[in-house]
């Protein structure tokens, strides 16, 4: 059986993030993924990323995520298995990979350290006939339109005001198709108001508190259906508004990805703050296991900027934890939490920075 | 309001808008970013510290105009497009506008393109006096409005003559 230092799950900005840090200590690291290629939701971002300088702010998701696989190729003592999924853990540190195209091979990995970097999937919108060939979640439309140069639909109503609805609409007015609306339950938009000023400003009408009723179809969808919702979220008889468009794009959020830290017996907490059920952690990324450690949207569903810093910890944590040194480790472990916590000091992450703190385990507490 | 309808309101718009001599002065800064969210790419952009400098990456963008040249270098640094540069005395008629443009076609010097306002109705139409291609593709734009329409522009829509859609 093949042996690493730390093995790492989910080749997104937060594992990507570990790995490189933890490789730059000198650890040996397998880095896991299932996408062809590395990078995870990065590569399909097209806008320029807020954050730090420090941090990209200001470099498009894309060459963030070129820029970490060079880093990543760089290193002689990182090994990549692409298009691989984990599924399993046991107790003496192994994981189970399948690979292949029926996933019909089978590798065992001991590692002694594991870093679970998942991410999240998304979630889905009860309504009429949202079976309908047409009705995409916002990742389908990005791999899609970002990755492979396919046009989703010619006339889109996308669900959801946070960033990802936001962004993707974005997206979509550049490639050329015409976003109908953007509807939000909520009655204020939840991702960045810069962002849905742009968008705005293309003529797109912004929706909020109102909800997709209904689609109508044969063969695939011809017309939506929106209503007005009330405080309970109820819809307004009379506020309905026909809209003829082709495509339903869903970006009603995201739930951590976590099946594998269940399985491995981590404490597991429902947490709405942080979009579902995520481990309990330290402040060093350490689950309530000694030797998995989680980064990323699997932690509790935020922004890459973030996702990044907390690989970064983990990977740095991970790796001293097994006995590689780190010069200044005290420093550069203070400077990555205060980073972290600054990136979170503006009343938008009000929600997570309580989220986290139900999540978090303090020294002399179990 | 702002955070339902994505339209920045006449009272946003006056904690960010220059007073009336400082824009009859030649060309300044306008940051329409109203929201702290953890971003600073604007003021490591500024070299002549118009911008001020953050003390936390979530501060509002804070601008001394007295400093700004109206250069607009800041533009395309915005990853949220909110930064315009406002020349209202530009010739008698006509103020100058740089906004930040990441649509295809790309307009040429000389071109009328249709001018839209916050909500993305049209004004009117708009002479490109300037294209300028930046290498990060948040291309900056210069065109000519009349002195009437300068505060309301803010985004251009480029016929495709070569491609229908």
């Amino acid at each position: 059986m093949k042996a690493t230092d730390i093995a790492i799950i989910g080749g997104g900005p937060a594992g990507l993030s570990a790995a490189i840090y933890a490789a730059s200590l000198g650890v040996k690291v397998t880095l896991i993924d299932d996408g062809l290629e590395l990078g995870g939701q990065l590569i399909k971002q097209t806008h320029k990323f807020f954050g730090s300088e420090k941090q990209f702010a200001g470099v498009r998701g894309i060459e963030i995520a070129k820029k970490m696989i060079r880093d990543i190729e760089r290193y002689g003592n990182v090994e990549v298995i692409a298009n691989a999924t984990v599924t399993g853990y046991y107790e003496d540190e192994v994981i189970t990979i399948t690979k292949g195209v029926n996933g019909d091979i089978l590798k065992k990995l001991k590692a002694q350290r594991i870093i679970i970097a998942t991410g999240a999937s998304e979630n889905m919108l009860p309504f009429v006939n949202n079976d309908l060939p047409g009705v995409y979640g916002a990742g389908a439309v990005q791999t899609l339109m970002n990755l492979y140069g396919v046009v989703p639909g010619n006339n889109i109503l996308m669900i959801g005001a946070g960033n990802i609805g936001l962004i993707v609409s974005y997206q979509l007015l550049q490639a050329g198709i015409k976003v109908a609306a953007i509807v939000e339950a909520l009655p204020n938009i939840g991702g960045y108001l810069v962002h849905a000023s742009k968008i705005r400003r293309l003529g797109v009408p912004i929706y909020t508190s109102h909800s997709l009723k209904e689609v109508y179809g044969t063969d695939c969808v011809d017309k939506a259906v929106i209503s007005e919702i009330n405080q309970n979220f109820e819809f307004v008889p009379g506020t309905e508004k026909e809209l003829e468009v082709d495509t339903i794009c869903l970006a009603v959020g995201l739930s951590p990805l976590s099946d594998l830290l269940w399985q491995a017996g981590c404490q597991m907490k429902y947490i709405p703050e942080l979009c579902g059920h995520v481990a309990l952690r330290d402040d060093n990324m350490k689950s309530t296991k000694d030797k998995i450690y989680i980064a990323g949207d699997v932690a509790g569903i935020e922004e890459a900027s973030s996702a990044m810093l907390e690989g970064q910890i983990a990977g740095l944590n991970a790796a001293v934890s097994l006995g590689y040194k780190c010069d200044n480790y005290k420093e550069q472990d203070k400077k990555l939490k205060a980073e972290l916590k600054e990136l979170r000091d503006n009343p938008l992450s009000e929600e997570i920075k309580r989220g986290i703190e139900k999540a978090l385990i303090k020294e002399g507490r179990d | 309001m702002l955070e339902r309808t994505g339209i920045p309101t006449d009272d946003d718009l006056e904690k960010v808008i220059p007073d009336k001599e400082r824009l009859t002065k030649g060309p300044v800064v306008i940051i329409e970013c109203f929201q702290k969210i953890p971003c600073d790419p604007c003021a490591i952009s500024c070299k002549l510290g118009a911008i001020k400098p953050f003390n936390d990456i979530n501060d509002l963008p804070q601008v001394d105009f007295e400093k700004c040249t109206g250069c607009g270098v800041c533009i395309s640094s915005c990853p949220g497009l909110a930064i315009f540069v406002m020349e209202m005395n530009y010739s008698d008629e006509k103020s100058l506008i740089k906004l930040p443009h990441e649509m295809l076609p790309l307009p040429e010097k000389g071109d009328d393109v249709y001018a839209l306002d916050r909500a993305g109705s049209m004004l009117g139409k708009a002479k490109v006096i300037k294209v300028l291609k930046i290498k990060n593709k948040t291309h900056v734009i210069s065109i000519e409005v009349p002195k009437s329409m300068a505060m309301k522009v803010r985004s251009i829509k480029v016929e495709d003559k070569n491609n229908e859609r």
